[in-house]
């Protein structure tokens, strides 16, 4: 396993080691490429830009640029920002790279649960009118054009039940009053999530170590995970910032579950398809034969085994899901790294937007990487 | 008499059709035999009737309106009118629907029905030129690293998992940002892109198993040569699955084109994205001035979604036809 897991490591730098190289050359090689852009202005002399082109490198040949580019993306040097001139890029992104993960780390695990568990019930209620209304309902939301989609939420929760704010990431009259920083409360809540999730590994592991029992196993897991949930949550209510991670969660609701709308019904599909295809297999109509209650062979025999397919297009969707999330965070104001994107390309921000790829792109093999390790602990047949 | 055996053969050949014509009443045997189960999948019969509906819009009645109702009219002496591009001088623009313009008008005082039906060929051809890139280059590697395995194989199909990690979007967005990026250049990009990406690791996997089936075999044998053997019996093995993923892919292109002329990222003249980016611009959606508003932003938005969709639904429908495990029991 450990073998495994370090193999993946490895790829995974290498291929991020080719992804800079990708967008190192996106940036240098093309036309309108960042030279063009330095010295596209009319009113220097030849001269000036002479200069810009040997204070910036670029008379050098391509590949010592390469190589320079290389050792400043993994010192995390990325250059200044043009729009938020003396900010250097890399505070930019080390302030909004939290947002984002926030953000989609919540929507993608309510997501695969939901799509996990209607596919699950879908393919067991297989004829019925539900399957037909949710199955339409679900290729509608995969399909549908996300802007029309977040108009339709923002005018509904936002304006015409007027329930949740409508933009931005927290409330500037409760904001003005303190000296806190969001960046703060954006880590501190990851941490909070990252603890409680390594609660529910350790008493899980901890369980299946101790006792052999089903109904023992849960309890330990269940009983532990209230145990740090409720913990948690009753050290932010007793901490005085905890009314600022309560505004923050209250204006993420709207795009997680935006999010959680449009990408659902992949992983819905994807199981409803493969859960068909399990429970025609011989040892589901064994445990049936069997007299086992018709729940536990859903639950224990059928969706176990029709998962892997499910986890598999997690993992394939992951990109498209962050790629989405420019409309998503652009659309509801929500500044992280997606939103980034976006307006330092609007503004021809070539050293913030390069950045913002870059991150984008590490975002996403971390995640792949995250998911790798689950599945080798889920499929027992991956051993490399 | 003596040459009567030779006679017999060649009296005998003469009776027999020839065999472009018996491959051609194949062909129409199997795809009379795909489009039965084709047609028994509700949702891709849905499908092809909205794309047949855009299609017909497009391409017939777009022409034809273009050329009778939507000409450039003068609206009086000095101002002359364009659907198009033009602007509406005799009303307050945007308007809601009304006689002069079926779906209203948009704040440039174009007309919003003409702008949607200019636009349906242009999406067509994107979402269609974008799909046979990816799906001719995807078949030709996901076939040739099949066949000749060893190096080559590892070599694209690392290709293919840096190609599915990528954040798709945002790469377009940072391209189409430095350069100008037209209708073609987009759907080239789009289409060299996909190309390398997941489909050719589904078709390598389908042409491993043609590449397992004895034919192969006895091609091999009777001296076929490799490009032969890749031409003749993979690839048309392999062109089910390929024509599926086109569909999926016409879907993918066409969204991402909607998203970047929504951003106002690409450098042309009308699309349905850019529609409801002139909208959005020029502030008449937000909160509740939606529904005010609705002509702007729905009829486009609609349109991306049903053409998407529709596509999606025949690449389902065609789903059952390739997969035979699919199918209802």
């Amino acid at each position: 396993m450990l073998k495994y897991i370090g193999n993946r490591i490895l790829q995974i730098a290498i291929l991020l080691v080719i992804y800079v190289a990708i967008v190192f050359f996106l940036l240098h090689a093309m036309p309108g490429g960042i030279k063009t852009l330095l010295i596209s202005n009319p009113k220097l002399t030849p001269q000036a830009q002479e200069a810009i082109i040997r204070a910036f490198g670029l008379n050098q040949p391509l590949w010592l640029q390469f190589v320079d580019y290389m050792k400043n993306v993994f010192t995390l040097n990325l250059g200044i920002s043009f729009s938020y001139y003396p900010t250097p890029v890399w505070n930019i992104i080390a302030e909004r790279l939290p947002r984002t993960v926030l953000l989609f780390t919540v929507a993608t695990l309510i997501a695969f649960f939901v799509g996990f568990a209607s596919g699950k019930s879908l393919a067991w209620n297989r004829g019925k009118t539900t399957e037909y209304i949710s199955t339409i309902v679900g290729i509608i939301t995969y399909t549908i054009f996300t802007p029309l989609l977040i108009f339709v939420m923002i005018w509904f929760f936002g304006s015409f039940l007027g329930i949740f704010p409508l933009n931005q990431f927290l409330n500037p009259d409760l904001w003005i009053h303190t000296r806190l920083n969001a960046q703060v409360i954006f880590l501190y809540i990851l941490l909070t999530m990252l603890i409680i999730g390594m609660v529910m590994l350790v008493s899980y592991l901890v369980a299946l170590r101790f006792s052999h029992k089903v109904r023992t196993r849960r309890l330990i897991f269940y009983l532990s995970t209230i145990i740090a949930v409720v913990f948690s949550v009753f050290f932010w209510w007793v901490s005085p910032v905890g009314i600022y991670a309560a505004d923050i969660l209250w204006h993420m609701v709207l795009p997680v579950m935006t999010v959680t709308i449009i990408s659902y019904a992949g992983n819905m599909l994807v199981m409803r398809d493969s859960m068909l295809e399990t429970i025609k297999e011989d040892f589901i109509t064994t445990a049936r034969a069997k007299g086992l209650p018709d729940k536990v062979v859903r639950d224990k025999h059928a969706a176990r085994t029709a998962m892997l397919p499910v986890v598999t297009n997690f993992v394939l969707s992951l990109g498209f899901v962050v790629s989405g999330g420019v409309i998503t965070e652009s659309l509801f104001s929500w500044p992280g790294m997606g939103m980034t994107l976006l307006d330092s390309t609007l503004a021809k921000d070539y050293p913030l937007a390069a950045g913002a790829l870059i991150f984008t792109g590490i975002f996403v093999l971390f995640a792949h990487l995250a998911i790798d390790i689950i599945y080798a602990f889920l499929d027992p047949r991956i051993r490399y | 008499m003596t040459n009567n055996p030779n006679t017999t053969v060649e009296m005998a050949e003469a009776k027999l059709e020839s065999p472009t014509l018996i491959r051609m009443k194949l062909m129409w045997r199997s795809f009379k035999e795909n489009w039965k189960i084709f047609s028994q999948s509700k949702i891709g019969m849905i499908g092809l009737y909205i794309v047949i509906i855009f299609a017909v819009a497009g391409f017939i009645v777009y022409p034809i309106l273009a050329a009778t109702v939507w000409k450039t009219t003068s609206l009086n002496a000095m101002v002359s009118y364009n659907p198009v591009t033009g602007y509406d001088f005799l009303q307050n623009n945007p308007a809601p629907p009304s006689w002069a313009h079926l779906l209203g008008t948009d704040p440039l005082g174009r007309d919003i029905l003409a702008q949607l039906l200019y636009s349906t060929p242009r999406e067509f051809m994107l979402g269609i030129v974008a799909a046979l890139i990816t799906v001719i280059i995807g078949t030709l590697i996901g076939t040739v690293a099949a066949y000749f395995g060893g190096a080559l194989d590892t070599f694209f199909m690392r290709v293919a998992d840096i190609v599915l990690l990528f954040p798709f979007i945002p790469f377009l967005i940072v391209i189409s940002g430095m350069m100008q990026v037209d209708l073609l250049t987009l759907a080239l990009i789009i289409g060299l892109l996909s190309g390398f990406g997941g489909i050719t690791i589904v078709l390598r996997s389908q042409a491993l198993i043609v590449k397992s089936r004895p034919f192969i075999e006895s091609a091999k044998i009777s001296g076929a040569s490799d490009s032969y053997i890749i031409v003749n019996h993979i690839i048309p093995n392999v062109m089910p699955l390929s024509f599926l993923y086109m569909m999926f892919n016409v879907t993918g292109a066409i969204f991402s084109e909607a998203v970047l002329s929504f951003f106002g990222l690409l450098n042309i003249k009308m699309s349905w994205g850019l529609m409801i980016y002139t909208a959005d611009t020029a502030g008449y959606i937000i909160g509740s001035n939606i529904w005010n508003y609705w002509w702007l932003w729905l009829p486009a938005g609609a349109s991306i979604t049903l053409l998407c969709g529709a596509f999606y639904f025949i690449g389902r429908g065609l789903d059952e036809v390739v997969n035979p495990r699919l199918r209802k029991r």
